[in-house]
């Protein structure tokens, strides 16, 4: 039985991660509440985000604040001429199956595009801007991590209060739950639905800038994290925030906790597994609706 | 019918073609290019009973192409069990798995049950990776002399080919291929005339899986070194894909098209680069989503029409 | 006592905190047209769904021709001999007319090639068989509805569940599937449809149930019905009594 300083470390370094796991698949879990598509870039788009921040430190040096607006802009833009060009022509002919295949195809060539222009090289930013760290008791956490957690925090609650108090994130809703219904009511639903997934593009880059200083960067790391958003959509419900948010905690947690006690090399199984169960026993999730 | 006819007659004189060319002393290259060729029809045509026919997309096939390959080898290397009864064995042991997943996952509809291949080839993944003691790990497994002379391995991978396409024609103008399309077309629609889905689903992953995993034990006898990153990964399941889509899903001829057209340039792109390669399957992929969704038998029909 | 052919029993269903179907006891008797009508929003598609295998009632018993068939899959249902369209016409879109209808009698039939024959009968029943080689996908939803009716009746049904099969089609199409219903009924078997357009229901139905928020509130002939101050209410919201 391991001490409890190591415990709770443990287990704070799964929230503090966990909290960006929840920013991903909140991301995720709204353009599949809009939309009914599976965006399979997703974590492609993460991976995008990770680079601009690693480039711009290198090459410019600063901080990660400078990224992180940059991402914002930069990104809800890319969502929103891929959803134009790609994704809603082939929603409209080929359903839920041809969006799927399209952005695996997508997936496939941007991160081999990545890896032709800038190598597999694991590239991570020099430690000797990471490294400053905030202890209590014996417990730790990199600044970097306690940014991202805040950062985190505060993007999905300016998020919630968008999709609750304006009238674009009302309009988005009712896309989500009824689009015949919010038609009638004059929603314009294809723009609805751009919106929708240029904010969750959005939020994937962002992601991705807060992680660039804690993990690896490489074109395949969007594979590990668009599967851990899967299990967190999953967990938490498709097209529940509050799901996705809290799902991510818990899924940090997990993963931390059972890299302790079982073995490191199976964490990533931990989520899939965790993944099928949910799909399998209440394919709603913690919060969500139970139409799926 | 005239059609039908002109398939027949093409399809006679394909096989003659192929049955003739060891006789004609083409050299080991060629001879192993073709083996590809005709390996990833077998895998185009078995991802096209489920994706194409029966609409049911799965991105896990790489773990039944693994579980073959694994069964086969490791019957070899342990129990010394000849490599083309460990095949059939491996083909078998990938439909257990099949039958297994199915029964599980088969509640959830389209994109989640895609999902949900993915998740479980990549736990599969993970155990060949990790359980090193039995699976040799990241090294993999080898085979330290050549099984059969390629000649041989030609023919036999050449009968395995014939018989799938066979086997998907035969279901394809029986009673199940139909009910397969009813299930591809509108799942609840089909359920409401009388035919039951879900088992329907399962046997045909479990028919895919076998002759995926004969593929995959196949390839090991073939290759004689394989690891997880060559089997297992969600590239290889995304080839099979690949194949079919862009030959044109739901038909028998397709998978035969895409791995004809492909195969080659996949080869010419992984002596330059393999990275490139992907690159081009993932574009391929994106403009035949957008531009072409029936592949390019769906252009030749259009292109037949007038 | 006229014979019972389909008979549900306190059925009940929710989701989550909406009742959709309340305590629903209802008879269907061979041979009837009867008539499930209702706002928006009342549960009759539910009970559709319930009653034909695709949704699992909370509590309550379904009982066809005397079995029991609350819990039985939607496809043994088919099988057992009620078939059902749906509301938004479901039709095999890439496949022909003909194949559409063919894979419908599949499951009741010995062979492909019988299977293809009553197809043709069927067309010719309902006076498609010219349309028999288009592609359903391309059709305009008249057709289409009238589809849904040929696929159900391909499966042999005695009951037959009929969901909304009118709405969105212009009044000469109304009337000509009035008469599509007739004529189904002279075959001998038994209707149970879903309308909310009065119009259609009133010289169509021998009996007719109405339903208000899950629950039954009237039962009767037609004319008693669209008397019936309780059932003014709930479609117009005030009493007229």
């Amino acid at each position: 039985m391991p001490k409890l300083t190591i415990l709770i470390q443990a287990i704070v370094n799964g929230v503090l991660i966990g909290s960006v796991y929840g920013l991903i698949a909140i991301g995720l879990t709204i353009i599949f509440g809009v939309m009914r598509v599976i965006n399979l870039i997703h974590g492609d788009l993460i991976m995008l985000g990770m680079y601009l921040a690693y480039w711009m430190v290198i090459l410019v040096g600063g901080g990660e604040v400078l990224p992180l607006l940059i991402a914002l802009p930069v990104f809800f833009l890319i969502g929103s001429i891929t959803f134009k060009s790609l994704v809603s022509p082939v929603a409209k002919a080929g359903g839920e199956m041809g969006t799927l295949l399209i952005t695996a195809g997508l997936s496939l060539a941007i991160t081999n595009f990545v890896q032709l222009i800038w190598k597999a090289d694991y590239r991570s930013i020099p430690a000797h801007l990471t490294s400053s760290a905030y202890s209590i008791a014996g417990v730790s956490a990199s600044y970097s991590l306690i940014f991202a957690f805040i950062t985190s925090a505060i993007l999905v609650v300016a998020f919630s209060i968008f999709l609750m108090f304006t009238e674009t994130g009302r309009a988005i809703r009712s896309t989500a739950q009824d689009p015949e219904a919010a038609m009638l009511m004059g929603v314009n639903i294809e723009r609805m639905m751009l919106i929708a997934f240029g904010l969750g593009v959005a939020l994937a880059g962002t992601a991705g800038v807060l992680l660039t200083p804690i993990f690896y960067v490489y074109p395949y790391v969007g594979f590990v994290y668009i599967v851990k958003a899967f299990v967190v959509v999953v967990l938490g419900g498709m097209g529940s925030i509050v799901g996705a948010a809290l799902g991510g905690i818990l899924l940090g947690v997990t993963e931390q906790l059972g890299t302790l006690f079982i073995a490191a090399g199976y964490k990533d199984a931990f989520g899939l597994i965790l993944f099928v169960l949910v799909l399998l026993f209440k394919p709603s999730g913690l919060f969500g609706r139970s139409r799926l | 019918m005239e059609s039908r006819k002109i398939t027949l007659l093409s399809g006679i004189v394909a096989l003659a073609i192929l049955i003739a060319i060891p006789f004609f002393g083409p050299s080991k290259y060629v001879m192993h290019i073709l083996i590809l060729v005709l390996l990833n029809m077998l895998l185009g045509q078995s991802w096209n009973l489920l994706g194409g026919f029966t609409g049911q997309i799965s991105f896990g096939h790489a773990a039944m192409y693994g579980i073959g390959a694994y069964t086969s080898t490791l019957l070899y290397l342990k129990l010394g069990l000849s490599p083309w009864i460990g095949m059939f064995l491996g083909g078998l042991l990938a439909a257990f798995y099949a039958t297994l997943l199915g029964t599980i996952t088969f509640r959830l509809r389209g994109p989640y049950f895609a999902l949900s291949t993915l998740a479980t080839a990549e736990v599969i993944r993970l155990i060949a990776q990790n359980w090193d003691t039995f699976t040799g790990g990241d090294d993999g497994l080898s085979i330290h002399f050549e099984i059969a002379p390629r000649v041989v391995e030609y023919f036999i991978i050449l009968g395995i080919v014939i018989a799938t396409v066979l086997v998907m024609h035969a279901i394809s103008i029986s009673r199940m291929g139909y009910y397969l399309s009813a299930i591809r077309e509108d799942e609840d629609a089909s359920r409401a005339i009388g035919i039951d889905a879900t088992k329907f689903k399962v046997l045909t992953l479990t028919i895919s899986a076998f002759f995926t995993g004969i593929g995959g034990s196949f390839f090991a006898s073939y290759q004689l070194y394989f690891n997880p990153h060559v089997v297992l990964t969600v590239h290889t399941s995304m080839q099979m894909i690949f194949i079919s889509i862009v030959g044109g899903m739901g038909t028998i001829i397709g998978p035969i098209i895409g791995a004809i057209l492909l195969v080659p340039i996949a080869e010419i792109f992984r002596v330059v680069s393999p990275t490139a390669n992907l690159l081009i399957y993932g574009l391929v992929i994106v403009v035949v989503m957008r531009f072409m969704p029936e592949g390019l038998v769906g252009i030749g029909k259009r292109l037949f029409k007038d | 006592m006229t014979d019972i052919l389909l008979e549900t029993q306190n059925l009940n269903k929710r989701f989550g905190g909406l009742k959709a179907v309340s305590k629903m006891d209802l008879v269907v008797h061979p041979g009837e047209i009867l008539g499930l009508i209702g706002p928006n929003g009342a549960g009759k598609t539910t009970v559709f769904n319930l009653i034909s295998g695709f949704l699992r009632p909370d509590s309550g018993l379904i009982y066809f021709q005397s079995e029991e068939i609350t819990r039985v899959k939607a496809h043994e249902i088919c099988r057992k001999g009620i078939a059902r369209t749906f509301q938004l016409v479901k039709p095999f879109g890439k496949m022909t007319i003909l194949k559409n209808i063919q894979v419908s009698a599949l499951s009741k039939s010995d062979s492909v090639k019988k299977a293809e024959l009553i197809a043709l009968e069927i067309l010719d029943f309902l006076n498609l068989s010219p349309l028999k080689e288009k592609i359903a996908g391309e059709l305009p939803v008249g057709y289409l509805k009238l589809l849904e009716v040929a696929k159900a009746l391909a499966t042999k049904p005695k009951l037959l569940l009929l969901d909304e099969p009118i709405a969105g089609l212009n009044p000469s199409e109304v009337v000509r599937f009035m008469e599509v219903i007739r004529r189904i009924r002279e075959l001998g078997i038994t209707i149970f449809l879903v309308e909310h357009v009065m119009k259609a229901i009133m010289p169509l139905c021998d009996r007719v149930i109405v339903m208000h928020y899950g629950e039954k509130i009237a039962e009767g002939p037609p004319y008693e019905i669209a008397k019936d101050p309780k059932v003014i209410q709930a479609y117009l919201g005030v009493s007229y009594a």
